[in-house]
């Protein structure tokens, strides 16, 4: 099972004496190597590196639920749901569609060009490292190394430290089912990720908040390095009169509170009418009961906060406007009752940053146009919910507003499609993935146009010197209309 | 006191007032885009000439043609390209509506070199001014242009003319040296848009890396063109010096130094001398044909490098008249200048490899080019660069052709550039795909599967309806 050599990992450089030593410099010189070799260029050895990423999956699954268990109280459904089996169906469906993903695209040409052959070739970048949060610590690690891997490159993981009994897995399991002489998992905290990005990477695939995105991608420029940076925000979930308020509070409760909240795509506020409101609360309520019983803190399928950091600013927010619905915690378990906050002040701190917690405040609007007006005058979320029986008023939501994705009378199952891209915008985010646009994501498409070597003739006519004809006919012969001539 | 604040404010609340909303007014701008360059021909090739020296015939071939073709293409394809794209659904979704939607970013920042000033700048305004919302409800991008300086002939054209032939509260032109453009690049884009050198290139990056605006980067670099031993000298003359000699050199795509072996550069050289005195005839300074190099810091850079080596064709210069001779290099060291720069002039030096390999090793130990050549009647030999190195874009016998199709995307990769444009990559430059899933409220009994409390059948029961049967179904 072990393929090769030892050191998957780079560990914490703290537990080493390095006086100054670069500890990174070593990995990257040998994956970089390793890339220039050409090892990872053929489809053969694409697939070996997707087919090891699915058996590493399959043959851990009880690690991984264990490990999701411990970071963050995972119950086996949500493990399975969100992180395993959706990163499974990744690996499935890239490797179905390498050899497709890999063809070059052809180019359609213009008259002069009608005997040349014009593609587009997907290239790897080379080394890219992808850098990954802790919400997710399963998917949002290796859905992206999916991508990277079938694009062709060598890639260096930085997974989270902060989900611990899952990054001990990544660093000591995964490499075991990869060839690592192209593969490593490097560990650390910010200090170390700093180090680690001052080297010179070909692309960089970054998920995280706004304010490290904004220092991830100003050390890339120093080396112009693309990057694609996955970030967040406050998704705006606008409840319009004409619904019904128990369907809608099932839907938002259900991916509000999935994984304890700390999902970048959740539903972070709800803006309804006063008299929604109203409805909407007891609604709540019985939906909350109905999925976490009379005592949610003893459901198995109910998460906790990753760490006493981000429980102690949850418990904070608590404090804002009056809690309608739960507001209890628990510090020794890191456990946050599923909560709903009304009479919220747009000042006030639970409006102010990315909630990131089983907490729901209810912002009160008067109209649609409101509730635009108010979203609109924020940051570009990462993704946007309407909720309302006309699709007239769904509409008009998508189309007054931007966001990362949208969705109507839902939370964010359109993640799950492969064929739609996720990304952000705006302060939520740049550049996209999932599916084959993970694979787009990291190939560079190179432009390619072999002419034949001889008929010299032909090309004559765009020497100087210049006549009126030359210029004529060369002009007719480039434009675009050419093309359906032939 | 900050020169842009005012212009920004006005062009932000534009977009966001809905200013810019239909379609229609979308391909009002790039009608209006046309009728500026059919309208304005002479004075355009005329500032041309000013500026850079341009013959009528590249004003013609690399500046207006091709802006035109863009408009033309852009006009076209707009609602095609603007339409929602449907996507296949899975299992869950099989009764909603799910799709991609095209939205323009906002406030877009274009700002243009001076080699190709007309085309650099409009053909990327091009994209910006398509890249629009629905057909329902569209609004498009706001833009500022910030034209170069040094082509101080076109700047003039751009800021005072163009304006009037667009809707003055979407768009802008900002003028400035790079004190005034540093100024600018503080302000919050929704987008940038840069074409220039990869010095500057991360000096824009980093700035954007402050608001998190995503950027395209045209850049630069040093674009190797290999010519094999298996080639026909004549032919291979014709074409590197015609792309080499464009514009005087000043084409950022141009083939910037030879690769060969010394056999091949004894028949290269007399080929070489043949098509420059068939193009530009005996005294290459009396033809229209040839440019001139922009201004004299340029000049004077170009006229050091021509101390590199050995002077084998060429080598005259005129400062008066900012002329460099089409010239080219041989016996020339990696260590030198012009080895070392990217040369952005009329200046070809040749470089001596005994192989194909080693031609290969020497390009590979050096940062990716914005575009690669490879001359050889062995199409496995063109095969074999191509294979085995990496850049922007390639061309097997013949130089950037490939530039002038817009069905083909351009773009550099590591130094020399990120992002691409071009024909329907311009609009997607410029557009931010939104992925989007329309649900009905009701049937909510069919959701009830996904929702706690999850019992080990209803799990079960939900993983078989989860396994992927070689498709995307994941049923939530």
């Amino acid at each position: 099972m072990s393929k090769k050599g030892s050191g998957g990992a780079v560990k914490n450089p703290g537990a080493e004496p390095t006086l100054g030593i670069d500890p990174f410099q070593d990995t990257l010189r040998r994956l970089r190597e390793a890339f220039k070799s050409g090892r990872t260029r053929s489809a053969e050895f694409r697939a070996a590196q997707l087919q090891g990423l699915g058996r590493f999956l399959q043959e851990n699954k009880q690690l991984l639920q264990d490990a999701l268990a411990q970071d963050l109280h995972k119950s086996a459904f949500e493990a399975d749901v969100s992180e395993i089996i959706t990163t499974q169906n990744e690996v499935d469906y890239a490797l179905k569609n390498l050899q497709a993903w890999m063809k070059d695209e052809p180019g359609s040409t213009n008259l002069f060009m009608k005997l040349d052959s014009v593609f587009i070739r997907k290239e790897p970048f080379g080394l890219v490292l992808i850098i990954a949060p802790w919400n997710y610590p399963v998917n949002l690690v290796l859905v992206p190394l999916v991508g990277a891997l079938a694009a062709g490159n060598c890639v260096v993981l930085k997974p989270s430290e902060i989900s611990q009994g899952t990054e001990k897995v990544l660093a000591e399991v995964l490499p075991q089912y990869l060839d690592q002489s192209c593969f490593a998992v490097v560990l650390g905290g910010p200090q170390e990720t700093g180090q680690l990005l001052e080297h010179k990477f070909n692309y960089i695939f970054f998920t995280g908040s706004p304010r490290v995105g904004k220092i991830v991608m100003t050390a890339a420029a120093k080396h112009l390095t693309p990057v694609t940076l996955e970030l967040g925000g406050k998704n705006p979930c606008y409840v319009d009169d004409n619904c019904d308020p128990q369907t809608v509070a099932n839907r938002v409760a259900w991916f509000r509170y999935f994984n304890a909240g700390q999902t970048c795509v959740a539903p972070d506020y709800v803006l309804c009418s006063p008299e929604m409101q109203e409805r909407l609360l007891p609604a709540l309520q019985s939906t909350i009961t109905r999925f976490y019983g009379d005592d949610p803190q003893s459901s198995p399928n109910l998460g906790r906060i990753i760490n006493q950091k981000q429980f102690q600013r949850l418990r904070a927010l608590l404090g804002c406007g009056h809690v309608a619905i739960g507001g209890q915690s628990d510090e020794s378990d890191r456990y946050i009752a599923p909560t709903v906050l009304v009479d919220v002040q747009e000042t006030e701190p639970v409006m102010q940053e990315e909630i990131f917690g089983p907490i729901l405040p209810i912002v009160n609007v008067r109209s649609v146009d409101e509730a635009i007006e108010f979203i609109n005058r924020r940051e570009k979320p990462l993704a946007l919910y309407a909720f309302s029986n006309s699709s007239q008023v769904v509409n008009q939501m998508l189309e007054r507003t931007s966001s990362g994705g949208f969705a109507g009378n839902d939370g964010f199952l359109y993640v799950s499609l492969l064929s739609v891209p996720l990304g952000g915008v705006g302060h939520s985010g740049m550049g996209r993935y999932h599916g084959k646009f993970t694979f787009d994501t990291f190939s560079h498409h190179r432009t390619c146009l072999l002419a034949p070597s001889g008929l010299e003739k032909l090309k004559e006519i765009r020497y100087p010197p210049y006549t009126d004809w030359n210029q004529q006919l060369l002009r007719w012969g480039m434009g675009p209309k050419s093309c359906t001539l032939l």
